[in-house]
């Protein structure tokens, strides 16, 4: 199994290893969720992991920024590593690791808030008071995230009378505010539809020069078409998600190694 | 034949849906009496004399001031003592608590606390308040006992309040790095602010009906001059409604109706305050 | 390209590395004390709850060491002033199960019929316009209910049966059934409307008409949250201390018929409590039925509980 993984992984572009996970087994009870993943994520690359829907990919996701935690019966085993520093078994101060290791969820979710509000929210959490400096962040994270034309003139306005994809967006300027080094993204674009979906998927490729970014997605063609890095997650005969095939998007979907990944990708399941 | 047959069927339809108006109606009928009846012979009474003035000759002449004056005070007491406890009772069994048999046993407590007589809350804040704390029948005492009373109330609303905030709204703030008390204070108290609004009135309306604790524990049925401090006794509406109502002989017939008639006016004014919140807050909810 | 990094895994190390960042774990200090306010606040709540408990046990128990179980249970003679006292409380054990009988006899017919007909037959504007209704008796306080029935229906109770007064066990039972009837309508009809609407469609599909399908489908399905319904209601009869203070009559005898004046339990306790000697045998007696009363409301709740909890189960609430 681990040969498998050894083989199949690779590191792309910067050869740097942002996210790593060793042999890590996640259990709900006794329910084994994740068996047996190791693989380690490039940084300043776009990741996706996909597979047919239960096979534990949002679980797999949240073991970076340990939502999990927030799971009664959640336990995990084996290693999952930030910058060569293990987020399980040690000491970890989990707050300041969702500064940096920042999540954007399937449905966008503001806060029923401001749009100004909401995207200062996190850096007024950590400290931060001073309305200058917020307003810089606020109009520096917007811009990042692409909406700041859409919105410079109703930052007052609740954020819940923005459109879907407008609110994904500021999601992710929620984000960015928090100077995360990480964007874990689970299906980010699925209650979207297809135009703000591709305004998203931009929004990654300009993202991920600077930032590591993770994507759970169950659109194949979305992974294939924003990704530099995908992995392949699927239930094995127990129900336990495993990784399949792990390696650069354009050759996982050209010339995958394992039958099953070719199966999935050509639709045959799943 | 078979005509007859679904004819009598229907006809037994239209008596039992009959019969079932007409206990709606024996439910509905003598609450309109009743507020009639209220409102009809207790206006007469009603001055601004009779609602500021202190009362005369036992009650049967002056006005009521001091017993308003009374429950207002006993109202806000209540309140002191059982809002804050309640609320964070309600965030510590929703936010913080896990599910083990001790958090079981404090949900089952609170319903039960709901449900324990008026007067057993009573003997309570008389053998507690009153006497073990050396308090004595004064405000104090009988605030404390209402709040505890009230605190069933508080706690149950607050926690339903707390619940019902979207799970969505949680992790959004725990993953932007928010700790869980920044979360409750900035995210999860104000979403549920109105309903624990909702609990606080009606709790203060319950403060101020309630007769059966302060009987025990501090009510005075003629006291000419307002309390000046918590420590003192204090006149209320209903202790003074139950004594005017036929324990002073000669009382003119208005004047228990007139009592009767404030003291319903401010418990269910309270009362349809809350009733208009929750209502406001399906309506934004449904809308947003 | 590397593919295995060279992982350090030693401990020290690795915390080393956590603490170089500023990932370690640090003691939140506000955080801890917040959460040790809000721990408090639960605790104090259940501690509100043991010290009712242990306030009447304490102060209540005492009487069965001058007065055996057996005679303060069953006597008849409640005489807390002669020499010697004498602490029997068949009286008023009995004006309670009597004036509470009385309210259910009025109150499940009636109710649990309004609460089928609030959730199956009104159209939703009537049940718009009654539910506010019953709401505001609801809300109507005891002293207000028990001013009523001594000021209008006693009278007519009075002249009705031909008595010496009209303040008697009947009066104090119609108005209990008026303050019960609200929780039994409300938490009837919740259960008829969490019968799921296949049920009736099946039974209509079978040609069955409404009030058949009300009486043969709905109300037996909806069986147990009436009967926690019932039970929530006669719970709140036994408990109700003003009304039957005011109305019940007061007198000291064990009552032979509803016509008769009587004085349950909590009006006992309201009496006597004002004249009772702090710690004096009177009061001894009076926590004891206080202690009474609360165990047989706390059962009455406590079983209500329980069959609402199965009834959700059932049908998911």
């Amino acid at each position: 199994m681990i040969a498998t993984d050894v083989q199949n992984r690779k590191s792309a572009i910067s050869g740097k290893a942002k996210l790593t996970t060793r042999v890590v087994r996640l259990h709900y009870g006794d329910f084994l969720a994740l068996k047996d993943i190791s693989l380690e994520i490039p940084e300043r690359a776009i990741t996706a992991i996909i597979g047919p829907s239960g096979c534990g990919k949002s679980s797999f996701l949240r073991l970076f920024n340990r939502m999990n935690d927030l799971i009664p019966n959640a336990k995990v085993e084996g290693e999952v590593l930030l910058d060569d520093i293990p987020l399980y078994g040690e000491p970890i101060d989990v707050v300041e690791l969702r500064k940096r290791v920042g999540m954007v969820f399937q449905k966008p979710n503001p806060f029923p808030m401001s749009v100004f509000d909401n995207v200062a929210f996190g850096p007024r959490r950590h400290g931060k008071r001073n309305r200058r400096q917020l307003e810089d962040i606020v109009e520096r994270s917007l811009n990042q995230a692409a909406l700041w034309d859409e919105v410079k003139d109703k930052l007052g306005q609740s954020a819940l009378a923005l459109s879907g994809g407008q609110q994904q967006r500021l999601c992710i300027a929620r984000v960015l505010a928090v100077e995360c080094e990480v964007i874990l993204m689970d299906e980010p674009c699925s209650a979207l539809d297809p135009i703000a979906t591709l305004k998203i998927e931009e929004l990654m490729r300009s993202l991920a020069e600077e930032y590591t970014i993770v994507i759970v997605t169950h659109n194949m063609q979305q992974a294939a078409r924003v990704s530099d890095m995908a992995a392949f997650l699927m239930m094995d005969e127990d129900r336990s998600g495993v990784l399949v095939e792990y390696s650069a998007t354009a050759r996982l979907f050209t010339n995958p190694s394992d039958k099953r990944t070719e199966d999935y990708i050509t639709g045959r399941f799943g | 034949m078979a005509f007859r047959w679904i004819k009598s069927r229907a006809s037994s339809q239209r008596i039992a849906f009959v019969l079932l108006g007409l206990a709606t109606l024996i439910v509905v009928i003598p609450v309109a009496f009743i507020l009639v009846q209220i409102v009809v012979r207790g206006a007469g009474t009603i001055s601004w004399e009779f609602l500021t003035d202190a009362p005369s000759q036992a009650g049967k002449a002056g006005g009521i001031g001091p017993a308003i004056v009374g429950t207002l005070y006993l109202m806000a007491g209540t309140l002191l003592f059982s809002l804050p406890i309640g609320v964070l009772a309600g965030v510590y069994l929703t936010e913080y608590a896990r599910d083990t048999w001790l958090t079981r046993l404090i949900n089952m407590a609170i319903m039960n606390l709901a449900g324990v007589p008026s007067i057993v809350y009573g003997l309570f804040g008389l053998g507690l308040f009153v006497l073990a704390m050396h308090f004595g029948m004064s405000l104090l005492s009988a605030s404390l006992t209402l709040a505890c009373q009230a605190l069933a109330m508080t706690v149950t609303t607050s926690r339903e309040a707390i619940l019902a905030v979207p799970r969505e709204y949680r992790e959004g703030s725990l993953a932007l790095g928010a700790t869980k008390w920044q979360t409750v204070r900035h995210i999860v108290l104000p979403q549920a602010l109105p309903g624990i609004i909702t609990g606080a009135v009606l709790a203060m309306s319950r403060a101020a009906g309630e007769t059966a604790p302060i009987l025990v524990v501090g009510a005075a049925f003629l006291l000419p001059r307002l309390p000046d401090s918590p420590m003192d006794q204090f006149m209320a509406l209903p202790y003074h409604l139950y004594t005017v109502a036929a324990h002073v002989p000669g009382m003119p017939e208005g004047t228990p109706w007139g009592v009767a008639l404030v003291l319903l006016v401010v418990v269910l004014s309270f009362n349809l305050t809350a009733t208009a919140i929750r209502l406001r807050v399906r309506r934004r909810r449904i809308g947003s | 390209m590397p593919f295995l990094r060279e992982t350090e895994t030693s401990a020290a190390n690795a915390v080393g590395k956590a603490q170089a960042t500023g990932l370690v774990r640090r003691w939140r200090v506000g955080e801890k004390v917040i959460e040790g306010w809000i721990v408090l606040a639960g605790l104090l709540t259940v501690a509100v709850l043991l010290g009712i408990v242990a306030l009447l046990i304490k102060e209540g128990v005492p009487i069965f060491f001058h007065t055996p179980p057996w005679e303060f249970f069953f006597g008849t003679d409640w005489y807390p002033v002669s020499e010697p006292p004498t602490f029997g409380i068949m009286p008023f054990f009995v004006a309670t199960l009597m004036v509470t009988a009385v309210a259910t006899a009025i109150a499940v017919p009636v109710g649990v019929a309004c609460a089928a007909y609030l959730s199956e037959v009104a159209s939703p504007r009537i049940r718009e316009t009654v539910k506010p209704v019953i709401e505001l008796l609801a809300g109507i306080p005891s002293v207000v209910m028990g001013f009523i029935g001594l000021m209008l229906l006693s009278p007519v109770i009075q002249q009705m049966f031909d008595l010496n007064t009209g303040l008697c066990g009947l009066t104090a039972g119609i108005m209990l059934a008026l303050m019960s009837l609200p929780i039994i309508v409300s938490v009837s009809e919740d259960a008829l409307r969490a019968v799921p609407d296949e049920f009736r469609l099946a039974s209509y599909a079978l040609g069955a008409t409404r009030w058949e399908t009300i009486r043969h489908v709905c109300m037996p399905a909806a069986l147990s949250g009436i009967a926690a319904a019932v039970m929530l209601g006669v719970g709140r009869a036994i408990g109700e201390t003003m009304t039957v203070l005011m109305v019940a009559g007061g007198a000291l005898a064990v009552p032979n018929s509803p016509t008769d004046p009587m004085m349950p339990m909590t009006a006992a306790i309201a009496s006597g409590i004002g004249n009772a000697v702090r710690g004096g045998l009177q009061y001894q007696a009076l926590f004891a039925i206080g202690l009474i009363l609360f165990v047989m409301t706390l059962g009455v709740n406590l079983i209500a509980d329980r069959v609402l909890e199965r009834q959700k189960r059932k049908f998911g609430g």
